[in-house]
């Protein structure tokens, strides 16, 4: 292989220092909550921690619920390019004759 | 003065017969030119309608320009422009000419005063696009091509009977206010669906688009939906039933968007969720929320544009757009990714990039109205983009597995276009008085206060934790190579199949019927012959009918010479 070229991200540790970055920056805009005087429109944005724990979870969530859509709307990359299902298809003598 | 009276969709349908019949270099200028000219003519154009022309007993005016019409017509120069730099490299005279006729209709459409000149240009939209998906020229595109003419034909259709019927309560054709009270609004409502993607008439466009060119797709995905947008904004602000279309709209796509592995497949379901909080924004109605509609739109084309293209250049030059196959691009395609994630940045509506300063109207006009509810579903729809728009098209395709495929930036053309885009995502979050001046209504509103900025951060920021805390615990869905299933299914799956069963049991019994009657017939039959044959047998033994027959004939026709004779 002459790709040797080591790049930003082959490196463990890069990763790492990113992650790190983004915790960073979570730990401070959810203290921030608590620096910051709000002008609140709605009660439920008076809860503690509304706007990161409604992100957190609901995205959790949005990925749970998808993942679980898989179970039943996941069919084979060609399924529409496929000819209609084999049982039909045995029923090729019904179909209609112009006699 | 005489030129204010020429329409904006001239230039380019002139620039599409000039685009016919050149070549090369020549053909990319005139391009270039058109939608440049064209923008700066419409920016000196006043206020008013310029063009009218009477039809019969009512009065049309094919050009009419106010403030709504008009930042629709911005954008849609803009987008033109960046479609077409973008789309330079081409040697393609299908696809260069239907991109200036299908940016033509899109003004023609905005710039239409009554709803015949709607209709036109509402057709014309339909028949120049798809050839844009048909320039793929594979038999996948083909038949999404064929689908996408036959849904948006069923449109116009649509849309032509409730202008008749609106002619019909009113007296007159004039497009404004119609609301939703008589058979004529429902119609036209329903016309206007279609080419929104409201839920259940969305698939046309999650079908069609993917399977456009890889330029085809960037021009889509800018004008359809916005002129359908713009229609509605005209026709139905304050419609209450919108609100939760358009809630429906931001909320379910998302699901479909997180499974699907064709990267530009998941980017139309994020358009239909843009769309969604458009229709919201005009469901509301209010100056506020009517204003963010048109400010989403405006930038929405350009960052959808943004990503469109920069996943654009993926397929151009790997051949693949499936996250499947893709993943640890950056390595090779630096500027791509830069652009793409300025791109990714704006939709997921960060604080100093466009998507946040149009989207933030909408949010706080459902607040305002008091809709508790559908703010709490656009709130969980805004961070639910950010995953499957903000951070799994730039991760799947840029970073991600190492595919190992290296390839390099896309043609500069394309990387022009891209850096555009960017530009504007860019300008318009820092500097939003610019797009605000161009809004229909002067609201004074200002989207960078700190409890704002703060909580769209928040919200924002802890989706990305959420991602990485899925992705680092394995129970993040792996990109496969799949199709899943949507409402389409049951016009391209289901619908098919159960009337393929229900002919077959049609023609089974017809059969049936068919041998039945004719073995009853063959023994009636058999049974008079047998009687005839007993009773011929008496009278005519020696004489054969056809003998009989003949010797009639030449009686008649001898008593007939003797008539003329006499």
């Amino acid at each position: 292989m002459k790709d040797e070229k080591k790049y930003l991200f082959d490196d463990p540790k890069n990763i790492k220092r990113v992650l790190h970055i983004l915790y960073a920056c979570c730990i401070l805009l959810f203290l921030l909550d608590f620096v910051i005087n709000r002008h609140i429109y709605h009660s439920w944005e008076n809860l503690w921690g509304f706007y990161p724990i409604y992100g957190f979870v609901g995205c959790v969530l949005l990925v749970i619920v998808a993942t679980w859509m898989r179970t039943f709307l996941m069919r084979d990359e060609d399924y529409y390019d496929k000819p209609q299902s084999t049982e039909l298809n045995d029923n090729k003598g019904a179909s209609h004759v112009d006699d | 003065m005489w030129m204010t009276e020429i329409p904006p969709f001239v230039p380019f349908f002139i620039g599409a017969l000039l685009a016919l019949v050149t070549r090369g270099k020549l053909r990319g200028a005139i391009m270039v030119v058109i939608p440049i000219v064209s923008a700066i003519h419409l920016w000196m154009v006043p206020e008013g309608v310029h063009l009218q022309i009477a039809f019969f007993d009512y009065q049309l005016s094919p050009y009419r320009v106010d403030k709504l019409s008009l930042i629709f017509g911005y954008v849609f120069h803009i987008a033109a422009l960046i479609g077409i730099v973008y789309s330079l490299h081409l040697r393609d005279t299908l696809q260069q000419v239907a991109a200036l006729l299908y940016s033509g209709s899109a003004l023609g459409a905005v710039f239409a005063g009554d709803l015949l000149t709607l209709f036109i240009f509402w057709e014309l939209l339909a028949f120049t696009s798809v050839f844009l998906i048909l320039a793929r020229r594979t038999q996948r595109s083909y038949a999404a091509g064929m689908r996408y003419l036959i849904v948006q034909v069923l449109s116009g259709v649509i849309l032509l009977a409730g202008a008749l019927f609106y002619a019909h309560e009113n007296n007159t054709l004039e497009f404004g206010y119609i609301g939703l009270d008589g058979i004529a609004g429902w119609l036209i409502l329903l016309a206007f669906g279609i080419k929104c993607a409201f839920p259940f008439l969305h698939n046309w466009l999650t079908d069609a688009y993917p399977e456009a060119t890889v330029t085809g797709t960037v021009f889509l995905a800018s004008f359809s939906t916005k002129v359908g947008v713009y229609a509605l904004a005209r026709a139905y602000p304050g419609t209450e039933l919108l609100i939760y279309i358009g809630a429906t709209m931001a909320c379910f796509p998302i699901f479909l968007a997180v499974i699907e592995n064709d990267l530009r497949r998941v980017l139309t379901y994020s358009l239909v969720n843009q769309v969604g909080y458009m229709v919201v924004g005009i469901g509301i109605g209010t100056a506020l929320a009517v204003n963010g509609a048109a400010a989403h739109a405006f930038a929405h084309i350009i960052y959808k544009g943004l990503l469109l293209m920069s996943m654009g250049a993926v397929l151009h030059m790997t051949g693949k757009i499936n996250g499947s196959d893709l993943g640890g691009l950056y390595k090779t395609m630096p500027k791509t990714t830069l652009l793409c994630i300025v791109g990714a940045a704006s939709i997921s509506a960060f604080p100093l990039f466009s998507g946040f300063v149009a989207k933030s109207m909408v949010m706080s006009a459902v607040l305002k109205e008091g809709y508790d509810w559908i703010w709490l579903i656009l709130l969980f729809a805004a961070a639910g983009v950010f995953h499957h728009a903000g951070i799994k098209i730039p991760y799947f395709a840029f970073f991600a597995h190492d595919s190992g495929i290296r390839v390099s930036d896309p043609p500069k053309n394309m990387l022009f276009a891209m850096a555009i885009g960017a530009t504007l995502c860019i300008a318009i979050g820092i500097y939003p008085q610019a797009l605000y001046s161009l809004l229909p209504y002067d609201t004074g509103y200002n989207p960078y206060d700190a409890t704002h900025v703060l909580a769209q951060t928040q919200l924002l920021l802890f989706s990305a934790l959420a991602f990485v805390w899925l992705n680092l615990r394995g129970m993040y869905p792996p990109e496969l190579p799949s199709t899943n299933l949507d409402f389409d299914w049951t016009y391209r799956r289901a619908l098919p199949n159960v009337l393929q069963r229900v002919f077959s049991v049609i023609w089974r019994v017809d059969g049936a019927l068919r041998a039945a009657f004719i073995l009853k017939l063959t023994t009636c039959l058999t049974y008079v012959a047998g009687k005839n044959d007993r009773l011929s047998g008496l009278l005519s033994r020696n004489f054969p009918l056809g003998s009989m027959v003949m010797w009639v004939v030449v009686v008649l026709t001898t008593y007939l010479l003797l008539s003329f004779i006499q």
